[in-house]
């Protein structure tokens, strides 16, 4: 059995622990009881011995970084056992004291420890499990916010598409860079009040800093006319057809045309139309598509299924339901969970231009500003045009830059010539 | 007649034996020194005074051979209440209690019943040291054909122990030294605590704590404490060790998700170990969100020094740190 | 003496007190629960060495008089205790044959209903608390017995068989010692087969009369022949008499032997074979055959027509406990403790 060296506690109130030096080399072979590395807490250094004999594989444990105890650092194989390199990656949980050596490439290392062991199973508690069963959720895809990177609970709360109701597991720490106590330290007591967390800003809280530090993201933005579409808005607008109360039956929004254009165009881009998990890429056949809808005091992100297939009426109608759900806090597990990509849209608030944050499991996510009148050349005169900037988010580990590129061309090719969504 | 009135739990466990014995015959209690001195820490007081030396019957200093009476007894028709001086002296008498009182409906067919009682003074604080200071209800715990309970609180030690008087079973009634001046409400009717059956005496979201006796009270003080901080732990007074209340755990465990077991008993193959067994065996199992603790005595005789004699066992600090760590996803 | 005599003594007042007290009926009964004794055992052992039972068994082949004995002048109401060697209390008392040998085959139809075996048979409705596999085990039980009935002013009596290896035991010392002191309704019967499984009186009791124990807890303590059922009876009755008047308890130490080995497995080491033929020679049964034919209280085919019907008895229980029902497996928490009973649904 390989043996795991872990960040130990020496200390009777420790949490986390520094790598000052290791010993060692990666493949050395150790003795056990052999110095490892020395450790750095709040009161002294201590020499770490090794636990075991063999051949020892050392992650890209960084020196200096801080690190949660009990975090995995080092794998040692016994005879007979194949020395595989060690890919575990301790937790940092904060930078080092400002002092210390200018962040290097360490520093972009993930809060969370993959939930894999040396066996690859992942480590999860039962409950966990449970969830991820019902939920139909691969515990490989999860990070664990747990002990040695145990999956709980809380961390399939933050796989799930889109904030749910209050967590049960409230308690859970949130990772940050800053105690509470250090935070409100640089503030003037009485200057600010405290609003408690409730169960929808911690899960934003939580499952947006595991996102954005275990998901390599990458941004491309580009620019799209929006004539067309505006001028093809308003005919069919024109022409919606009326119920019983006079009232036309759907008024379509610039954002109902994203919504479809970006769904065929992943319907184009298959490569595109992914989820990054341990065990491979998942290949998704229709596109789901995801909205932000901006509620009091947080965001949902509720899911248009299928919309290649939907007509822009039927999308539009379904998106007036859905916020409105969304509002009232009624969605349901059903109307956020999965997804493909996502459409964040600011631009009715002015904002020209902006990157979002992926959303897991999705693999992209479009960041859309306002529409702006801009003189663009055509045959080397201005002409006055609608311009609209569009972002795309891509998940490395899923999405290639060329292939995000050519989702990003696709859905720019269907918003300025809208008429080739109905082909 | 107001029922509102606060009994110390000795008083509650003394107003039981009388009420027992005013209401039946056959009800009399044996031990050593119950009589005119009144019982080693004064549980049984008076009593002769009011029932006679035939009702309160001081034995010899003979463990083995007064339990065994009381057995013989029960088995003839009579309700003895045997009151061992110190829990740890059962030891003597194992073999009435667990060869004979438990097995002997069992061998017979179910053609006898044993209704004796044996009183159980336990647990430690008192610097009476090794041979004084025991928690073994576990070891009675494992014996089937014995019922085992252990009140917290005045009120179920009157009730606990009139429900062992009643019951056709041997039952042993553990009460810890340091209960017996704590003070509650006692109703003045001879009611009945259910054995078997255990009770949240704190309703929490966040973890459930299983304790018994003295170990309730000081895990409903760390809930108070956790409670300042957001943290809120469920705490189920176990009040029967066996049969075990498996229902009352379970749903909570389902609840919060988090399990510790609190106990005074040394913590290897003690109580908690059963309470862990048991939930890891049954449905809670997949509502687990964290690994099961238990929090139990040391593993060693209990010290004479009062430094080491607090270090032994439990301790509401303690409690607290652990139930932080369980919930905060520390462990 | 408080004597249990039904009809006309069956001997004239010369008689000893045995003979006297007694009538023909019930010396009868005597000499048939000693046949029956002894041919439950017979047959008991026969079917273990053809592997029809299970576990093994002690026998008391050669004490029937002490057991009967000890028992003639009891009711229902009096209890006894008994020993792991305990058949013959079990049949002294008045339990039925079939009832026992289907406890032997492990059957719902056995006295215990196929939980206790040889080693734990006992009949709680003839007063009998059982047999039982700790030495020593049943002395504080009997003591017990005997406050209860203290308790409620009852005029009964506890009768404790024991043997010679328990009165080592603490057991014993404090059981006595709490009878003394309450004046308990209780005769301690010391059966002496001179042997604790292989060690000898001799080589593991301090006095050589373990009667003479009796001293140190100031009751009576007589040892009599136990292979006569005669000089048992006498010692017990009066006993049993002091007992019932509120005088306390009392010893008896029975002489006797078995003339089987502990258990099946014993193979005898320890003992020669001319001791054992010596105490064959010293039978119980037919030596009270011989009293009760001098007597003129039975003829010989009087005696014969008892055996007979024994031998028929034994026989037809037999049959009756081959034929018993097994116990099934979903019922093996019966009767642990009677809240497993009532959630099983089912009555003691």
């Amino acid at each position: 059995m390989a043996a795991e060296v872990i960040l130990p506690k020496v200390d009777m109130d420790m949490t986390t622990g520094t790598i000052a030096v290791w010993h060692v080399k990666d493949g050395d072979t150790v003795k056990k009881g052999q110095p490892l590395f020395d450790i750095e807490t709040d009161k002294a250094a201590m020499e770490i011995e090794s636990p075991a004999d063999g051949v020892i594989r050392i992650g890209n444990a960084p020196v200096k970084a801080v690190v949660p105890i009990g975090t995995v650092v080092a794998m040692i194989y016994g005879a007979g056992e194949e020395p595989k390199a060690f890919s575990g990656a301790p937790a940092a949980v904060a930078s080092p004291a400002a002092d210390a050596a200018p962040a290097g490439p360490a520093a972009l290392l993930p809060v969370v420890a993959p939930a894999v062991d040396a066996t690859g199973k992942a480590r999860a508690t039962p409950l966990a499990r449970r969830l991820a069963r019902q939920q139909g959720i691969s515990l490989a895809a999860l990070a664990g916010t747990g002990p040695r990177g145990r999956i709980v609970a809380a961390d399939l709360a933050n796989a799930r598409p889109a904030p749910a109701a209050a967590s049960t597991t409230a308690g859970t720490a949130i990772a940050s860079g800053m105690s509470t106590e250090a935070v409100k330290a640089l503030y003037e007591a009485g200057s600010y009040s405290v609003t408690p967390l409730d169960g929808m800003r911690r899960t934003i809280a939580q499952r947006l800093v595991q996102s954005k530090q275990t998901v390599p993201h990458f941004y491309l933005t580009a620019s799209c006319t929006l004539d067309e579409l505006l001028a093809i808005r308003e005919r069919l607008n024109a022409h919606a057809p009326k119920g019983e109360d006079k009232q036309p039956l759907w008024k379509l929004s610039v954002n109902d045309f994203i919504i479809k254009a970006l769904a065929l165009a992943l319907q184009r881009v298959p490569a595109a139309n992914v989820t990054f998990t341990d065990e491979g890429i998942l290949q998704h056949r229709v596109s789901d598509v995801g909205v932000a809808v901006a509620i009091e005091g947080g965001l949902f992100t509720p899911v248009i299924r299928a919309a290649e297939t939907k007509s822009l009426s039927r999308i539009s109608i379904e998106m007036k339901e859905l916020a409105a759900k969304a509002r009232a806090r009624q969605l349901k597990p059903a109307d956020y969970q999965g997804g493909t990509s996502a459409v964040s849209n600011l631009g009715m608030f002015g904002v020209e231009q902006f990157n979002a944050i992926i959303n897991p499991p999705h693999a992209t996510i479009l960041a859309v500003g306002a529409g702006v009148e801009t003189f663009v050349p055509v045959n080397r005169q201005p002409v006055l045009k609608t311009q609209m900037k569009a972002t795309l988010s891509c998940d490395h580990r899923a999405v290639d830059g060329a292939v995000g590129a050519q989702l990003l061309k696709a859905f720019r090719e269907l918003v300025e010539e809208p008429a080739l969504m109905m082909a | 007649m107001s029922d509102i009135r606060e009994l110390s739990f000795s008083a509650a466990v003394q107003e039981a034996l009388a009420q027992a014995m005013e209401a039946d015959e056959r009800v009399f209690l044996m031990g050593e020194d119950i009589g005119v001195y009144g019982g080693a820490f004064q549980v049984t007081g008076d009593l002769v005074h009011r029932f006679g030396e035939d009702r309160v019957r001081d034995t010899p200093i003979a463990e083995l051979g007064g339990a065994g009476v009381a057995v013989g007894a029960a088995v003839a028709g009579a309700r003895p209440v045997y009151e061992f001086q110190f829990s740890d002296f059962a030891t003597l008498a194992m073999e009435q209690i667990v060869n004979q009182a438990a097995k002997m409906r069992f061998m017979l067919g179910g053609k006898v019943s044993v209704p004796v009682v044996f009183r159980m003074p336990c647990g430690s604080g008192t610097g009476a040291a090794a041979q004084h200071s025991q928690s073994l209800e576990a070891w009675f715990g494992h014996v089937p054909g014995l019922k085992v309970v252990e009140a917290s609180t005045p009120e179920d030690a009157k009730g606990l122990l009139l429900a062992a008087i009643d019951d056709p079973d041997p039952v042993l009634v553990f009460e810890h030294k340091l209960l017996y001046k704590v003070k509650g409400h006692v109703p003045a009717g001879m009611y009945r605590t259910p054995i078997g059956k255990a009770v949240v005496r704190r309703e929490g979201k966040h973890a459930t704590v299983v304790a018994a006796a003295i170990m309730v009270h000081k895990a409903l003080e760390a809930a108070e404490i956790l409670a300042k901080e957001g943290i809120d732990i469920e705490v189920i007074d176990l009040r029967t060790i066996r049969p075990i209340d498996g229902p009352t755990i379970i749903e909570s465990v389902k609840k919060t998700s988090r399990l510790a077991c609190v106990y005074e008993g040394v913590k290897t193959l003690g109580i908690g170990a059963e309470i862990s067994a048991l939930v890891a065996e049954s449905e809670a199992f997949d509502y687990l969100d964290a690994p099961i603790l238990r929090l139990g005595g040391s593993e060693s005789p209990i010290p004479y020094s009062p430094i080491l004699e607090k270090a032994a066992v439990p301790q509401t600090d303690g409690i607290v740190e652990s139930l932080r760590d369980l919930v905060k996803g520390r462990i | 003496m408080a004597t249990k005599t039904t009809g006309k003594p069956a001997a004239g007042k010369n008689a000893r007190p045995f003979y006297a007290n007694h009538s023909a009926a019930q010396l009868k009964e005597a000499l048939r629960r000693m046949y029956l004794i002894r041919r439950f055992e017979e047959m008991a052992e026969e079917s273990y060495v053809r592997g029809l039972t299970h576990g093994t068994m002690h026998l008391s082949v050669g004490q029937e008089a002490t057991a009967v004995g000890a028992c003639m002048d009891l009711s229902n109401a009096d209890y006894i205790t008994s020993t792991h060697r305990g058949h013959g209390h079990c049949i002294g008392k008045g339990a039925e044959v079939k009832f026992m040998f289907a406890e032997f085959f492990g059957k719902e139809e056995g006295y215990c209903r196929g939980r206790g075996g040889s080693m734990h048979i006992a009949d709680p409705a003839t007063g009998n608390l059982g047999a039982n596999g700790i030495v020593g085990g049943g002395l504080p039980l009997a003591t017990g017995a005997a406050l209860a009935i203290k308790q409620r002013k009852g005029k009964d009596v506890a009768i404790c068989f024991f043997g010679d290896g328990a009165q080592n035991e603490g057991a014993f010392h404090e059981a006595l010692n709490m009878a003394a002191v309450w004046k308990l309704p209780v005769v301690y019967v010391c059966e002496n087969n001179q042997y604790g499984m292989s060690v000898s009186t001799a080589r593991s009791t301090a006095v050589k009369d373990v009667a003479t124990r009796a001293i140190a807890y100031n009751m009576p303590g007589v040892t009599v022949d136990g292979n006569s059922i005669a000089d048992v009876n006498e010692a017990v009755s009066a006993a049993i008499e002091r007992a019932r008047n509120g005088e306390g308890p009392s010893l008896v130490e029975c002489k006797t032997y078995r003339t089987k080995g502990h258990s099946r497995s014993d193979r005898n080491r320890y003992r020669s074979k001319e001791e054992i033929e010596e105490w064959k020679g010293k039978d119980p049964i037919p030596a009270f055959e011989k009293d009760l034919e001098a007597h003129g209280i039975a003829s010989r085919s009087e005696i014969d027509a008892i055996r007979e019907a024994v031998e028929k008895e034994v026989q037809d229980g037999f049959n009756f406990a081959t034929s018993g029902t097994n116990p099934t497996p979903d019922s093996l928490l019966r009767g642990v403790t009677t809240t497993d009973d009532i959630a099983m649904g089912v009555e003691a």
